[in-house]
């Protein structure tokens, strides 16, 4: 190949100059930035302190990140239990009918999930369809509060999400070697066996990936707190929201946002180390 | 062996009418002539005529639709090289670049929207349409080479090597061979582009400025209030703009050479 390549320059240049000045750059400034004191006129004072680390382990605001684990963690089990059954049994129709089927389910994928959010509202407000739905089936004397609650929030959150987990699980399943299953089935494995040995592991890979695009903006999603938890459920997205939009304080705010950086480095490594083991394993 | 298949088709059922419940719930009562209420009183266009009366608003979904346009374009443009370079050639910290296009991909939208605002802040970028423009064409690159990438990989290389052989420089190579080629899926990263762009919330929230103001930040400002027929027909026009572009990315990449 010559070395003199126009073409290449251009395309390896563009694209690396602008991933170093709005990907690594910007980051690299909000970890410096975690580390610097609030300032009164300007933003951030140059100087260093681990005050806004300090702060995170504060009982009020570590209140808040255990509560939004907690909100995220159970979102992203719900969505992991009700759609891996679905991605399976997506895969196992048949050829003919699949792409209609996991078209229906990549439209609410690319699909605004604020949008989406605001649908939920409509169904769960006090005079919403669910209500009505209750009434009218006699199940409940008057309408129930369901918006503006813990529950509300959870529902909202694994109706957006659910399709992130779905399609990483059914591109995982997919690729899943049949052959494996029915081999361990004529050397008597049972169900649970076949399960826990061969299809996690693996499709662990697309678990993973699934676990990380629910869980992560599970933590961050700040509107559908607001627009289903209300004042009530407070996410760390709101947190980090507030910090720089009401009480400019950056370099908190920096700082809860290193730390969620830091749960999608984890989730990472442990994407990492297991596509590596699953593509290892599949090997003959 | 009946009753299995009845419980997995019920399964497929539910969840598909959990997914598109609320949806279409929000489509028909977009249509519904009662204002405050749930009770179905006739068909109406009024909602639709009421956004279409509002001169501010309209303004405002021009903003968004050039927003869209423009980040789409830059970032196809960017997006496409940048795919086809990883394909072709061999650079330098290429294995890292690989892995910094799918950090970015995966990237929760919070964290992206204040390491950008933070950026804008310490150049003393006024935040406004250009630090928007930036910031979309930042969050749309990795969908791109994605898109691009995914196409490529069923890519004949003897007619790129046949080009070289008859001469043409890599520039040339490009334009008339591997673009053409690739032409379905830069269309279709194009459009994801475009939809996202069009949909964000979360990084415009932090980077966007008074003097541009953008339709999902409207549409956030507005949902905030409470539920009114308006804010379920330009929801339902959302969903329509979204659906149409999503269907036409996927039938290009669907569709094979």
């Amino acid at each position: 190949m010559r070395i003199r390549e126009p073409f290449k320059l251009v395309a390896v240049g563009t694209i690396w100059f602008w991933l170093i000045t709005f990907a690594l750059l910007p980051n690299l400034l909000v970890i410096i930035a975690g580390f610097l004191e609030r300032g009164s006129d300007e933003f951030v004072t140059f100087a260093f302190t681990l005050d806004s680390y300090r702060r995170l382990l504060d009982p009020l605001y570590l209140g808040v990140l255990l509560n939004s684990l907690y909100l995220a963690a159970v979102t992203t089990v719900l969505c992991l239990l009700l759609g891996f059954p679905f991605a399976y049994l997506l895969t196992r129709l048949p050829t003919r009918w699949r792409p209609l089927l996991l078209l229906l389910v990549i439209i609410p994928f690319w699909t605004s999930s604020l949008v989406r959010t605001y649908a939920m509202v409509i169904i769960l407000q006090t005079n919403g369809l669910l209500n009505q739905l209750l009434l009218e089936l006699g199940l409940i004397a008057e309408p129930l509060e369901l918006l503006y609650t813990g529950p509300a929030v959870i529902a909202g959150m694994l109706y957006t999400l659910l399709p992130f987990m779905i399609l990483p699980l059914y591109a995982a399943l997919e690729k899943l070697d049949r052959r494996l299953i029915e081999a361990a089935r004529d050397l008597g494995a049972g169900r649970v066996t076949i399960f826990l040995r061969i299809v996690v592991p693996l499709t662990l890979p697309g678990i993973i990936a699934g676990c990380m695009l629910t869980f992560l903006p599970g933590l961050g999603m700040f509107y559908v707190a607001d627009l289903l938890g209300g004042a009530k459920a407070l996410l760390v997205g709101n947190l980090i929201r507030d910090q720089f939009l009401s009480a400019r304080d950056w370099p908190f705010g920096a700082a809860t946002s290193v730390m969620l950086t830091v749960l999608m480095g984890l989730l990472l490594w442990a994407y990492y180390l297991s596509s590596r083991r699953a593509s290892r394993g599949a090997l003959p | 062996m009946n009753l299995k298949r009845a419980v997995r088709s019920a399964y497929l059922v539910l969840i598909y009418g959990f997914l598109y419940t609320p949806i279409l719930v929000l489509v028909v009562y977009s249509f519904n002539g009662s204002k405050y209420s749930l009770e179905w009183r006739g068909l109406t266009w009024e909602w639709y005529r009421n956004l279409f009366d509002d001169p501010d608003l309209l303004q405002v979904a021009l903003n968004s639709a050039v927003l869209a346009t423009l980040s789409a374009t830059m970032a196809t443009l960017i997006g496409t090289m940048a795919a086809v370079a990883l394909y072709r050639y061999r650079f330098f910290g290429k294995q890292l670049l690989n892995a910094l296009i799918f950090v970015l991909m995966m990237t929760p939208d919070i964290v992206m929207g204040i390491a950008l605002l933070i950026l804008f802040a310490s150049l003393s970028l006024p935040l406004g349409f250009w630090t928007l423009l930036l910031a979309h064409i930042t969050f749309n690159i990795p969908f791109v080479v994605v898109t691009v990438l995914s196409r490529i990989s069923g890519f004949d290389r003897h007619l790129v090597e046949a080009a070289k052989d008859l001469g043409a420089t890599e520039f040339q190579t490009f334009r008339r061979v591997v673009l053409p080629l690739l032409m379905p899926a830069v269309v279709a990263g194009w459009l994801l582009s475009f939809t996202l762009s069009m949909d964000d919330v979360m990084v415009s929230f932090f980077v966007t400025g008074p003097t541009f103001e953008i339709l999902p930040l409207k549409i956030y400002s507005m949902v905030r209030l409470g539920v009114t027929p308006e804010i379920n027909a330009l929801c339902t026009i959302m969903l329509g703009v979204t659906l149409s572009m999503i269907l036409l990315a996927q039938l290009l990449l669907r569709e094979k050479t």
